[in-house]
């Protein structure tokens, strides 16, 4: 029952085979079974779900057909919900119930998707293990003594182990990609701009994209139609008109013609990882696509180059947290400098005490021009080698992650850390939309195979993976902890 | 670049958040290695290259100046920490 995707249960509730009732309880159930192996959910909302679902078999008794009408999803929990605690992953916001929805939340509430409850992350995103949540850190449902991946982490554990058909994810240097490899799922980071960022929790605002996280590319297609969207209350939102991101699941592969940037094969790269690879091109080769190497000489700077823009940013958009509207506050502040210090020095874990202080250092006085200012060149040179390799080819792929999921407390040091989104990051700093896939797997753990597509080419992107899924069934693999 | 502890304290302090002595030695050696390993980008051919602010460079959208948001005082002030009389209540500034 649980192996049903997506779309395949938006099929049968539309069918009337099955009510979202039905559905919702039995995924509340297998939450309440099996989330204590992994800790994916902050909070989950059975109450409010039922109900929800009570008013979509409305509906589709009406004869409504929207797609994600009755789905169950989960909401990563860095988007504000009304009346829910929205934490973030903070002791921060622990006490903080949002007054008012994200705009993502607000549409797939519309769209009549169900809400079971906010998925576990790491503290304000910052993180690529999921460890550094204040609610602890999330387990892998492949092996639960290695991490999910982060920042999205509960998402894509939660999805894994079919706990929820889909859910949300935020993207700012891999936070949907990498989780998604390490859980064995499909999620896509739109084109900066797709999806609003009304109501989701700022860390890096430049880089920040919202997308979808589900087991298949047709799933992540359903979700992106009810999530993206020109938002005026996002001065950053695109103004495109409406598109479908199914609509080119079923363009075949001929023809489409693949780069495989070189810098992303190089040394660092699991040998067995470039295995499961190489044998997914040759998936794609047979299906007609042409494949080329290209080369993206700057992207080794990638990297270095976030960890300036995201922790500036970072600093700045945190700046915000000062005890006094919202959040932790400290108890008896002597006075107003006291409780800004204490409120933020209690309420924010290391990790972001880190990212803030990088932030505040490179933004300091005779500090922009050697830091900021020089990441945001470096920050258009890798864009520009992204533009010129995509006069010559349509489709970008590379691995998701250079190795496997790793176990919890291998990576103790922030750079180590840092290194492991070291293919993902490139894609945020020029604003490209990019997904990971499933694509085999290793000892038991799976890989991820990463598409990076021109500016809006979700839909292409996704048609690719779901050619890609025709052909194979690691999406439909389930960890045998949680069939 | 290695950073000294009391160098982590100027940087907390400016960043607004409390920090003890032990503290700020646990934060040196992290902060020294993301320092050293940023400095990659003083090498980078970025030679009379534009900064990039906005990945499509979109210019700053303008709408009419009109209200468009219903007021929600009370909600907003529903989860301070502490009001009164619809203020925000902080430590006094004034002596």
């Amino acid at each position: 029952m649980s192996q049903e995707t997506l779309s395949g249960w938006a099929r049968k509730l539309r069918a009337r085979e099955i009510s979202s009732r039905e559905l919702t309880q039995l995924y509340l159930d297998r939450i309440e079974r099996l989330d204590p192996q992994l800790n994916s959910f902050i909070t989950v909302t059975a109450e409010s779900a039922l109900a929800q679902a009570d008013a979509a078999d409305a509906r589709l008794a009406d004869g409504e057909q929207t797609p994600l009408l009755g789905v169950p999803v989960a909401q990563k929990d860095i988007f504000c919900t009304e009346g829910v605690r929205t934490s973030c992953g903070s002791r921060m916001l622990d006490p903080f119930v949002s007054p008012y929805d994200a705009t993502v939340v607000e549409r797939m509430n519309a769209a009549g998707a169900v809400m079971l409850g906010k998925t576990n992350m790491d503290e304000f995103a910052m993180g690529s293990s999921n460890e550094t949540s204040f609610y602890g850190p999330v387990r892998n449902p492949w092996d639960t003594e290695r991490v999910p991946g982060g920042s999205s982490g509960g998402s894509a554990a939660a999805v894994g182990a079919r706990l929820v058909p889909g859910a949300t994810g935020t993207d700012t240097g891999g936070s949907i990609r990498q989780p998604a490899a390490f859980c064995g799922i499909t999620g896509l980071k739109p084109t900066y701009g797709r999806v609003s960022r009304y109501g989701m929790i700022a860390f890096a605002s430049s880089l920040d994209q919202g997308g979808p996280m589900a087991a298949t590319a047709e799933d992540c297609g359903l979700m992106l139609n009810a999530m993206a969207g020109f938002d005026q209350r996002d001065s950053t939102s695109v103004e495109r008109p409406a598109e479908d991101f199914t609509a080119g699941l079923d363009q075949d592969l001929k023809g489409l013609r693949i780069g495989l940037p070189k810098e992303f094969f190089a040394e660092g790269l699991d040998e067995k990882v470039r295995g499961v690879i190489d044998a997914a091109v040759d998936v794609l080769k047979g299906r007609g696509a042409e494949i080329r190497e290209v080369s993206l000489p700057n992207s080794h700077l990638s990297v270095p180059a976030y960890y300036v823009v995201a922790p500036a940013e970072c600093s700045s958009n945190l700046a915000r947290f000062d005890g006094v509207r919202y959040g932790h506050r400290c108890e008896n502040p002597e006075d107003l400098m006291d409780l800004y210090t204490r409120s933020r020095g209690e309420g924010f874990g290391d990790e972001v005490k880190r990212r803030i202080m990088v932030g505040t250092y490179v933004l300091s006085a005779g500090y922009y021009d050697a830091y900021y200012l020089k990441a945001q060149k470096v920050r258009r040179i890798i864009a520009d080698d992204f533009r010129s390799v995509f006069e010559d080819v349509d489709v970008l792929l590379a691995p998701t992650t250079p190795e496997l999921p790793f176990a919890l407390g291998a990576k103790a040091d922030p750079v180590s850390m840092y290194l492991s989104d070291i293919y993902t990051i490139a894609a945020n700093l020029a604003g490209l939309p990019a997904m990971s896939l499933p694509a085999g797997e290793i000892d038991g753990l799976p890989v991820g195979l990463q598409l990076i597509g021109n500016y809006f080419d979700e839909a292409r992107l996704l048609g690719v993976a779901h050619q890609y899924q025709q052909e194979t069934d690691w999406h439909t693999r389930v960890p045998a902890a949680f069939a | 670049m290695s950073v000294e502890a009391s160098e982590v304290q100027r940087i907390a302090h400016l960043a607004r958040l409390a920090m003890d002595d032990e503290k700020a030695r646990e934060f040196a050696g992290g902060l020294s290695d993301i320092f050293d390993f940023v400095e990659q980008l003083d090498g980078a051919p970025i030679e009379g290259v534009e900064p990039m602010a906005h990945p499509l460079d979109a210019e700053q959208r303008l709408r009419p100046d009109a209200v468009t948001e219903p007021d929600n005082r009370e909600g907003f002030q529903a989860i301070a920490p502490a009001v009164e009389g619809g203020l925000y209540l902080v430590p006094r500034v004034i002596e």
